[in-house]
């Protein structure tokens, strides 16, 4: 197979060391064998899929590749959807996830989601920072406060929003709203971060600081990216997995995935000969 | 119009056109009939209006000759000229006041249930589609219902109680009550089937409230492990409150123009009895035994006192319900001012 010229492929942001070797990195996620179905109608067939821990992944693949809903199955999200049906194992941190008597909640404080679109909660920017710890039972107010300011520094919005906290968060531009739900997500004290597209609706310039947000923050936490941009995937991930109508046809560290895939499908798709 | 098309001749061909209108046939047609379609459309807004402002005015006119404090002051009478609201402005208070009690946390519960937790099955798709139904259901036909049901569930009580005001718990004690009189058609019977008829739309509007709120927000708040009720109440109902206040206000103000199922239940229609004797504001604070008798009192409404004197046949009581109608009206824009109030407010607390 014909590799791929290596200087194509962008560098990566800063914290993001492509030619990490993962296989120090303990498990942090482990799906195996997973089957998902919508009704009558299977979206996902035997996906397995380890991600190390402190590391990002990205999640690559053509719509309706079933991306999203393997990301969704790692915080039980897909739970809310009405008929489907999720079969397999996913260990976090050696637990399986799919085990019924597992807590959602306890789940997903634990394994943090960003949405695709920003989806601030129409109250404060403070109170939106500090809604994920108040539904869990904090109540003091200078314990909130640090929180707060913490959160908000890790997702490098303190500085344009400091003289601002009790203004609506949704006053805030769509760069700045998805930094508010990355801060909002980090305030549960999550140890996964699993983001969804986060910056195919925001420009060029937002887009970068979600990158580079993405390399700061990897190295205390796991992150699971889904993403249309290919060359976002190679600047941000450590390591690339590829799906393709639900089956998740190769996975590798990202630079080999780039440079020399081993599957063809994967080579066309990075190639941009079909997607 | 023939456009050229022909790929032989890629240059540019010069053409007359005329963009002035008129110039087509077919265009003019259809521009024609936009206008006559706007102009229909405008006729039937601006004809109704015009009805109503002949029937206001008309009405405010014949009310001219009664129209005063003191009929808002003063109980009915059989002279035209000393018969007034003030039964039935009370009688409407305490109805609209406990149908919105009643109707409230049921239809708002109602409509959460709906909406937030139930999952999609064939009871739900049952309910969710008679709802609309039952608020086609014409009022008269609550009014036999609150006849059968809870009239008789007063007199029942009525029985139980009357003359007694102490009674032996289980032989342990005697527990003594306020000696309450009890009537069958007390204002609880009349709150309780006007619930019956306002209950479908409190519920159908705070379920378009709710369903106004994006699902995105629920997303949002259960991925940062938040529990579905605290999903709910930190964040669909703030976000839905403007919109569940309004509808519900409106749909209990509703209440208030009701004489079909009161009547049916046997509301008093020439009364001088003011509920618990309760004739001014000031009374609920400094009469309590009255404020707990006034419930399951006798009463009479808005609506009930205008049907009475429209029937009239001495013509001088055309002016009295000319004047209630007057007084019915102010009360039903105070409500709607009240609920543009309370949506301005409730918006307020939320930073769209």
């Amino acid at each position: 197979m014909p590799a791929i010229n290596p200087s194509s492929v962008p560098p990566s942001v800063a914290g993001v060391d492509r030619n990490l070797d993962m296989s120090a990195h303990a498990a942090a996620i482990e799906a195996r064998g997973l089957d998902f179905y919508y009704g009558d109608h299977q979206v996902l067939f035997d996906v397995s899929l380890t991600v190390p821990e402190r590391s990002v992944t990205a999640l690559i693949g053509p719509s309706g590749c079933g991306k999203s809903t393997f990301l969704r199955t790692l915080n039980r999200m897909n739970d809310l959807i009405e008929g489907s049906v999720c079969r397999g194992e996913i260990l976090v941190e050696g637990q399986n996830i799919m085990d019924p008597a597992v807590d959602v909640v306890l789940l997903r404080k634990h394994v943090g989601m960003v949405f695709q679109k920003s989806t601030p909660f129409p109250k404060s920017i403070f109170d939106n920072v500090a809604y994920g710890p108040r539904v869990s039972g904090e109540r003091n107010r200078s314990v909130l406060a640090d929180l707060v300011e913490s959160c908000l520094k890790k997702a490098a919005l303190w500085d344009e929003v400091k003289d601002r906290l009790t203004k609506p968060a949704m006053a805030l531009s769509g760069g700045q709203q998805q930094r508010l739900c990355i801060a909002r997500t980090l305030a549960t004290n999550p140890r996964i971060i699993l983001m969804d597209e986060p910056a195919s609706a925001l420009d060029p310039a937002s887009t970068d600081r979600i990158e580079n947000l993405i390399g700061e923050l990897c190295a205390n936490y796991t992150i699971v990216i889904v993403t249309h941009n290919m060359q976002q995937a190679s600047r941000v991930s450590h390591q690339t997995a590829f799906f393709y109508k639900g089956v998740l046809v190769e996975t590798g560290p990202t630079l080999k995935i780039f440079t020399g895939p081993s599957e063809k499908r994967t080579e066309d798709y990075i190639t941009g000969r079909f997607g | 119009m023939n456009i050229p098309m022909t790929t032989s001749e890629p240059r540019y061909v010069a053409r007359s056109v005329s963009f002035y209108s008129g110039a087509d046939r077919s265009i003019r047609r259809r521009l024609f009939l936009s206008r006559v379609f706007a102009g229909a459309c405008r006729f039937v807004t601006y004809g109704s209006l015009i009805v109503l402002v002949v029937l206001l005015t008309a009405i405010v006119w014949s009310s001219l000759d009664r129209l005063s404090p003191d009929f808002v002051y003063s109980t009915n009478s059989s002279d035209p000229d000393k018969a007034g609201m003030l039964a039935g402005l009370w009688g409407s208070f305490w109805l609209v006041l406990f149908t919105a009690l009643f109707s409230v946390p049921i239809g708002v519960g109602s409509a959460v249930y709906l909406e937030e937790i139930a999952r999609d099955s064939f009871a739900v798709r049952v309910i969710k589609t008679n709802l609309s139904n039952l608020a086609g259901v014409p009022s008269i036909v609550y009014g036999i219902l609150g006849y059968t049901v809870f009239r008789s569930a007063a007199a029942v009580l009525k029985v139980w109680f009357d003359g007694q005001h102490a009674f032996n718990v289980m032989g342990l004690f005697r527990l003594r009550l306020i000696k309450l009189p009890i009537y069958e058609d007390n204002i609880l019977v009349g709150a309780l089937t006007l619930t019956l008829v306002v209950m479908p739309t409190v519920i159908a509007a705070a379920q378009e409230a709710l369903r106004s709120v994006p699902g995105s927000i629920r997303m949002a708040s259960l991925a940062l492990g938040a529990t579905r009720w605290q999903t709910i109440w930190r964040q669909v109902i703030p976000a839905a409150l403007p919109g569940i206040s309004t509808g519900v206000i409106l749909s209990t103000s509703r209440a208030i123009g009701e004489a079909a199922p009161l009547i049916m239940l046997g509301a008093l229609t020439i009364t001088t009895m003011v509920p618990g004797n309760i004739d001014s504001p000031l009374k609920l604070i400094t009469r309590p035994t009255q404020v707990l008798q006034a419930p399951l009192d006798q009463f009479t409404a808005m609506p009930i006192e205008i049907y009475d004197w429209s029937r009239q046949t001495d013509s001088q009581f055309t002016a009295v319900a000319a004047s209630g109608i007057m007084v019915l009206l102010v009360v039903l824009l105070a409500i709607n001012a009240v609920a543009l109030i309370v949506r301005h407010y409730a918006s307020r607390r939320l930073k769209w």
